[in-house]
């Protein structure tokens, strides 16, 4: 696996170090008397004595506790978010499985900063192999001391006792005590090791089922709230003055006849100006009376967007072997240089992907309220203890004052580990002496968010006759190392990322990071040798590769599809490809359908087959892949942010094209739910398979190779 | 500040709203119906539909005073948890939804879609329903949810 300290770095810049801090008294304070056992992340904590020998001194590292109550409710605290990947229910399974308590008798308490421990964020495919296991390993323990508890109290041998239901039986003589008569009146706190042995996947009965999800009725209602919908009394609503192009400076404003308006207050603080007034509609209308000039430097434009990031390399470029998104990563073996030389098959080939936007369908939003130098706000991110540790500096306040709370959130993609929503909202409402929600409009998301990094690839690959990979070399500008090396077996090679010194537009997470990139040059690029081989290209693929789970998705994904058992139609083609990260591995086949006339392309099938170990929720996970597959093939196609001298082109759905019910291909996904090994993540890795397919599957239909993401914002360029 | 009559979801509301302001705001902030949501202000990602006289309407693009003696029917207005309607329960059972942020908006499409064609192919429903974006992709399931419904005969 990847190293931990990498994947932050190419997610952000700058990671705090923070201790979290929460007494025995302070757990009992948030919940009342039970049981209470907490996950340490590292043994220290229990070497230091922890909550459990001490009494009130403070447990560094917990990570996660779950709480029984005297009335048998068991309350999880967690500090990962929700934003529709569905791990409030597939958390809350595993807690059920290895607690064995009901599943409605449990509630997460998420992503939250005075009440949850510190989370470095919810990013990276985490949830399930980090806070899924630990979760399932405070459950555990949690049942392992009720049990000692029922012995002594029903005075049987532990080995008669069966824990279900939220209740234990003693099978001697079927006495019985539920978990919270055990607890009655009693505080009882327990860290342990975040060292589980746990049950294994073969004996889930609640983990490794369809559970539907949790909270289903309060979003077909129209119930739940997203922080865009929040309210506090007095409230007024928030609106930014966005600068003329990016890096602008704000050189005069003139706000005589906003500040005019009834209610409207002005806030302006250096180069931010803001309004808030008691309805959206009049803080519009206000914020378009004031008069701003800005001074904006030249900047880079789309035109020369490649060019720039290919000549441009960071300070750090030299660092050779390093690790992380901020330097240069270079494996190399063998001689790639010398074998490709004298290998008789060869491709060079440059790839391009642009620089798209996650476009969640809820924009950045926050609620922010003052009470005195204390200041709580509710945003959605992916990353609370971050965005609170923004807004610590943004107000030169201690990190105890400051409290965010994550409403479950409308998706973020990678898009959201940040707090400008928070910080902006939270200025408005100090100087309005009043909370203040502010919720950016669609045009302000797709500008003043950060974006997916664009990037170019060059790949040269060779192969000897007999179709064994000779040489491979690899080279990543800009777009990020994340799964950037060969999966395939080739003994000369050199695999190199190379990071861009300011970059022209601001870059960040996405779902799965580089991977799609590195994904859509890798795998096109074996499809082109595969045909100048003139080898079936799943063939090819399996003759030069080794790693047994990444050969069975392939071969599962090519057997669902029907790869090699008939010719495509006229106009059509189809195309396979595959990879692996964050211990996922993925498989994807696609037929699409060129029409020759209108140059259009339309995927006409689609099929992926899945492994990530035991699969925690079938039904979540088949929509997380079903959803990366749609997701996926707007960025294979069309997405793509147009930008001139610091401004977005096309900063509407109108113009920036997302995926939509008219282009969705019939989907199937085959789950290989292996339960041998730990469970990984799939929030991300299932959509690196589409766009390499699709690409593949285009030039079998036309002839034409398509190596830039997107590929036919246009339709097919002309040959 | 223009004073308004709303019919929404059966009830008349008297409502002080600001020049121009657009229906979905009147919904959401001065009478709490946060269900309809903002996605775009556009027209362009149906988040915030509604029905006005049952038919599936932007409510981002729809001043409020333009639709005062109309029927306004919101996704608050359809069913509850206890009486989900036939739409809600089909979308519950083909768990048509990650962040669900779009759900409101395409049950509300899908009311609409489905009082003007009971029986829509898919093609007919695909048709109806591209105005709507879920960015989360669930787009099979929605289509799913949508002919559950039409098959158990939703109004």
């Amino acid at each position: 696996m990847k190293d931990w300290s990498s994947e932050l770095a190419q997610q952000t810049p700058d990671p705090l170090q923070h201790t979290f801090t929460l007494t025995r008294r302070d757990i009992f304070k948030l919940v009342g008397a039970g049981l209470v056992v907490c996950a340490a992340s590292d043994l220290s904590a229990l070497q230091r004595g922890g909550m459990s020998d001490r009494g009130e001194e403070g447990a560094s590292d917990i990570s996660s506790w779950i709480h029984i109550a005297p009335d048998n409710n068991v309350t999880v605290f967690t500090g990962k978010a929700e934003m529709g990947q569905n791990i409030r229910t597939s958390l809350t399974q595993q807690v059920a499985e290895e607690l064995r308590v009901p599943v409605d008798s449990i509630k997460m308490v998420m992503a939250d900063t005075s009440r949850t421990p510190f989370d470095m964020g919810t990013f990276g495919s985490r949830t399930t192999p980090q806070m899924g296991t630990q979760l399932r390993t405070v459950s555990a323990a949690a049942r392992d001391i009720l049990l000692d508890m029922a012995a002594e109290r029903l005075n049987a041998q532990r080995s008669q006792l069966v824990a279900a239901d939220g209740s234990i039986t003693d099978t001697a003589n079927h006495h019985s005590v539920r978990y919270g008569d055990l607890l009655h009146g009693q505080q009882i706190a327990k860290v342990i090791p975040d060292d589980p042995t746990l049950e294994s996947p073969t004996k889930w009965q609640v983990a490794g089922t369809p559970v539907p999800k949790v909270d289903r009725l309060d979003f077909v209602t129209g119930k739940h709230q997203y922080t865009s919908d929040m309210s506090r009394p007095g409230m007024l609503y928030g609106k930014i003055l966005r600068p003329s192009a990016f890096h602008a400076t704000l050189t005069s404003l003139d706000s005589k006849e906003a500040s005019a308006v009834p209610g409207v207050k002005v806030i302006h603080d250096g180069d931010f100006v803001g309004v808030a007034a008691p309805d959206v509609t009049t803080a519009a209308s206000a914020m378009g009376k004031l008069k701003a000039q800005w001074n904006a430097p030249q900047q880079i434009s789309e035109k020369d967007l490649y060019e720039y990031i290919r000549t441009h390399p960071a300070e750090a470029e030299q660092h050779a072997g390093g690790e992380g998104g901020g330097q240069s990563r270079a494996h190399e073996k063998g001689s790639p240089d010398g074998a490709f030389a004298s290998a008789p098959k060869k491709i060079q080939a440059t790839y391009t992907v642009a620089y798209i936007q996650h476009a969640p369908l809820e924009p950045r939003a926050a609620l922010a309220e003052w009470n005195g130098n204390k200041l709580t706000v509710w945003t959605g991110t992916q990353r609370p203890f971050a965005v609170r540790d923004e807004l610590v500096k943004a107000f030169h306040l201690p990190e105890d004052n400051v409290h965010v709370i994550v409403p479950d959130t409308g998706s973020a993609y990678g898009g959201k580990h940040t707090g400008e929503a928070a910080v902006e909202c939270a200025r408005l409402a100090k100087a309005a002496g009043k909370p203040v929600k502010l919720q950016w409009t669609r045009e302000e998301e797709f500008t003043w968010a950060y974006f997916r990094p664009a990037g170019v690839i060059d790949v040269k690959a060779a192969a000897d006759a007999d179709g064994k990979l000779a040489s491979w070399e690899f080279h990543n500008y800009n777009s990020g190392p994340a799964a950037i090396n060969t999966l395939y077996d080739v003994a000369n090679q050199r695999v190199q990322y190379h990071p861009t010194q300011n970059p022209p537009l601001r870059q960040g997470s996405y779902r799965a990071l580089a991977a799609t990139a590195n994904h859509f040059a890798r795998e096109s690029a074996i499809d082109e040798l595969a045909h100048i081989l003139n080898m079936d290209p799943l063939e090819f693929r399996l003759k030069n590769l080794s790693d047994e789970r990444l050969r069975d998705v392939f071969q599962k994904a090519a057997e669902r599809f029907g790869w090699g058992k008939q010719k495509p139609g006229a106009d059509h083609g189809f195309g396979i490809a595959g990879g692996f990260d964050k211990g996922g591995y993925v498989a994807a086949c696609a037929e699409v359908a060129v029409d020759r006339n209108t140059r259009g392309v339309r995927i006409v099938r689609a099929v992926e087959a899945w492994d990530c170990g035991p699969v925690v929720n079938p039904n979540g996970l088949q929509n997380q892949i079903q959803g990366a597959i749609m997701m996926g093939l707007g960025g294979a196609l069309f997405e793509d942010v147009h930008f001139a001298d610091g401004k977005v082109l096309n900063p509407h759905f109108a113009q920036y094209r997302v995926p939509r019910f008219r282009d969705m291909p019939k989907i199937e996904v085959e789950l290989i739910d292996r339960k041998d090994v730990k469970p990984f993540g799939a929030g991300e890795i299932p959509i690196v398979g589409i766009s390499p397919a699709v690409a593949n599957a285009i030039f079998q239909a036309c002839g034409q190779r398509l190596r830039s993401m997107p590929m036919v914002p246009k339709g097919l360029p002309s040959a | 500040m223009p004073q308004l009559t709303l019919e929404v979801n059966g009830t008349p509301h008297h409502v002080s709203v600001a020049d121009e302001e657009m229906l979905l705001y009147v919904l959401r902030d001065r009478l709490n119906l946060t269900g309809t949501k903002y996605g775009c202000g556009e027209g362009q990602c149906g988040a915030c539909t509604v029905l006005i006289d049952g038919r599936p309407t932007r409510s981002c693009q729809m001043r409020a005073q333009s639709v005062a003696g109309h029927k306004i029917t919101t996704i608050e207005g359809i069913g509850t948890e206890e009486r989900l309607h036939p739409v809600q329960q089909a979308f519950v059972a083909e768990e048509a939804y990650q962040c669900s942020y779009c759900t409101p908006g395409m049950i509300m499409s899908a009311v609409g879609l489905l009082a003007s064609n009971p029986k829509p192919s898919d093609e007919e429903i695909i048709r109806g329903m591209n105005g709507n974006v879920c960015r989360c992709g669930t787009y099979p399931r929605i289509l799913a949810a949508i002919r559950r419904a039409a098959e158990g005969g939703a109004r």
